[in-house]
């Protein structure tokens, strides 16, 4: 897929909660084709010590509104500087990077949509996604610390039903997501996966006790986003490739884990 | 019109701007954003004799206007070069190098031996510099002796424009420089990455799997300007500089410091399309300044 480097505009911005904010981003012309799992570098001006560009996974676009939505959980200063990014504010985005999922083989497998803390955010645009292509058999199980963390549930609800565990117990199932009773109860294909990597390891795990297809979305710390500077690799069956250009999202078979 | 062409040795360069090896892919990587061809010269990824997994992740830390790498010369050998990635970047229309490295000298010797087959590849950049490898490396461009012994033995099985990088890792930076000039280097580059370190305060460890790594972009320059302008009152081969170019202006005071060619690296990551605003902004500041070729600012720092 082509590559591009683009002025988005800030159309809006939206606190979540304490420490993630939604950035709606438009261009005026008409965004280019971007898949579920794929992810943008963004490049963070006006910030004191960042340097290079922030990969961030594609949480959602909306063609007919030609929105990208982006989530961002305020760590550093550079995601600081992009919640402090007010709406009509441009921002430089390579887009679209790397790899996304890959569809189920039929349209009747049942896949569960796991997700973790920031790592929910590819799952959404999953979700629409699968729905866009006549897939409908599939749920989300969305985990957190706390409830404050849980983000947008009724988005995702637009799409499939939600399943939740958080951590203190605060809403849903108290616990982590491996350990929800509905994962036990349904019969489950395929996993796509995307959070910290102790969840996703957990969730990988648990695909090859039930023998489902897994796949993962990884988050490596990189530079370049383009394959050039072979930063962001993970140990696969192949040896160390990029994640930026061979991923972001692998089948656990690949995968050293 | 401004003439931008610079020789290399008997390379000749459309322009001084060049992409160091190790930020550039084979330059295909970079197709999407603009014509690699523009580029004076792509200097593809360092190169061994067998294929090399480099270094566990995390391989990146980010520091302050700079970056730390410690990739480790990932790269599947030399052979595969040829036989896969040189017929699809062979006929870009400008002068692909590439950047060699080894672990002794008969691997630098091997490695080159076989890139002087290949038609379309007009020079060699030697890797005496590279500061992530336990073996070889940067163990070679910091002693004269060393230098000038991997440098020669090249030299004689390398028939095309030898270009030597140099560390900076060094007391006497000049001093190698002479060293790999005698040896019959045509040219030198520097400078490679400074040696540093990142630590995490909060979980009380290294960033890097190898605890250091290699120093480049912003917070580099100073040095290298620095580094460039002795070596370049030191040697009578062309010298080209890098470390910390972002900007066209960075680039022009580097060629005043006596650099014939520049060579742009972190920058790549950050802005793909910046060498050619590099370009576009070095021929603006000669037409502006009324020079009628680069080659009219090369050295031509006053002091």
């Amino acid at each position: 897929m082509a590559k591009f480097i683009l002025d988005l505009i800030v159309k809006a911005k939206v606190r979540l909660s304490s420490t993630y904010v939604l950035i709606v981003l438009t261009s005026l012309e008409k965004l280019p084709k971007i898949l579920p799992g794929q992810f943008v570098e963004v490049r963070v001006d006006d910030s004191p010590t960042t340097f290079l560009r922030r990969p961030i996974s594609v949480h959602h676009v909306d063609y007919q509104k030609n929105e990208l939505w982006l989530l961002v959980q305020v760590v550093g200063d550079g995601s600081k500087r992009l919640s402090d990014l007010n709406p009509n504010e441009r921002l430089n985005v390579i887009l679209p990077l790397g790899n996304g999922f890959t569809l189920p083989k039929n349209k009747n497998d049942r896949a569960m949509l796991i997700g973790g803390g920031c790592g929910v955010a590819p799952l959404l645009y999953m979700g629409a996604y699968l729905r866009q292509n006549g897939y409908n058999q599939f749920d989300f199980l969305l985990g957190a610390r706390k409830k404050d963390d849980l983000l947008q549930l009724e988005e995702y609800r637009k799409y499939a039903d939600v399943y939740v565990t958080t951590e203190d117990g605060s809403y849903g199932e108290r616990g982590f997501v491996t350990q929800h009773p509905i994962l036990k109860e349904k019969k489950i294909d395929l996993i796509y996966t995307c959070g910290p990597t102790p969840m996703m390891k957990a969730v990988a795990n648990f695909a090859k006790e039930v023998g489902c297809e897994c796949e993962v979305s990884l988050e490596n710390t990189m530079a370049c986003g383009i394959g050039a500077c072979l930063c962001c690799v993970t140990d696969t069956t192949d040896g160390h490739v990029c994640v930026c250009t061979e991923g972001p999202v692998f089948n656990i078979t690949k995968l050293k884990w | 019109m401004v003439d931008l062409k610079v020789n290399i040795g008997s390379l000749q360069l459309k322009n001084p701007v060049m992409t160091a090896s190790g930020t550039f892919g084979y330059g295909t990587e970079y197709s999407d954003f603009i014509d690699i061809s523009r580029i004076g010269g792509i200097i593809v990824k360092g190169t061994t004799v067998r294929d090399r997994q480099g270094n566990p992740y995390p391989r990146l830390a980010e520091t302050p206007s700079g970056m730390l790498n410690a990739v480790g010369l990932q790269n599947k050998g030399v052979d595969y070069f040829v036989n896969n990635i040189y017929p699809t970047i062979k006929d870009i229309d400008t002068n692909i190098i590439v950047n060699v490295s080894g672990s002794e000298v008969a691997d630098y010797v091997a490695t080159a031996e076989k890139l002087n087959e290949l038609e379309r590849i007009p020079a060699i950049e030697l890797n005496i510099s590279c500061p992530n490898v336990k073996e070889g490396g940067m163990a070679f461009g910091t002693s004269c002796v060393s230098a000038a012994k991997v440098v020669s033995e090249v030299r004689k099985a390398y028939k095309k424009t030898l270009i030597v990088k140099l560390s900076p890792n060094v007391t006497n930076i000049s001093e190698i420089a002479l060293a790999v000039e005698a040896a019959g280097a045509d040219s030198v580059s520097l400078i490679n990455t400074l040696l540093g370190m990142a630590i995490n305060a909060k979980t009380r460890r290294p960033v890097l799997s190898t605890v250091t790594g290699g120093l480049s972009g912003p917070a580099v320059k100073p040095v290298a300007l620095r580094m460039v302008w002795q070596v370049a009152k030191a040697v009578k081969i062309p010298v080209i500089g890098l470390g910390g170019i972002m900007t066209a202006t960075d680039a022009i005071e580097f060629l005043l410091a006596g650099a014939t060619a520049i060579q742009i690296g972190t920058a790549n990551f950050i802005d793909p399309t910046v060498s050619i605003k590099v370009i576009d902004g070095i021929e603006t500041y000669l037409k502006e300044n009324k020079f009628n070729s680069v080659s009219d600012i090369i050295g031509a720092l006053e002091v």
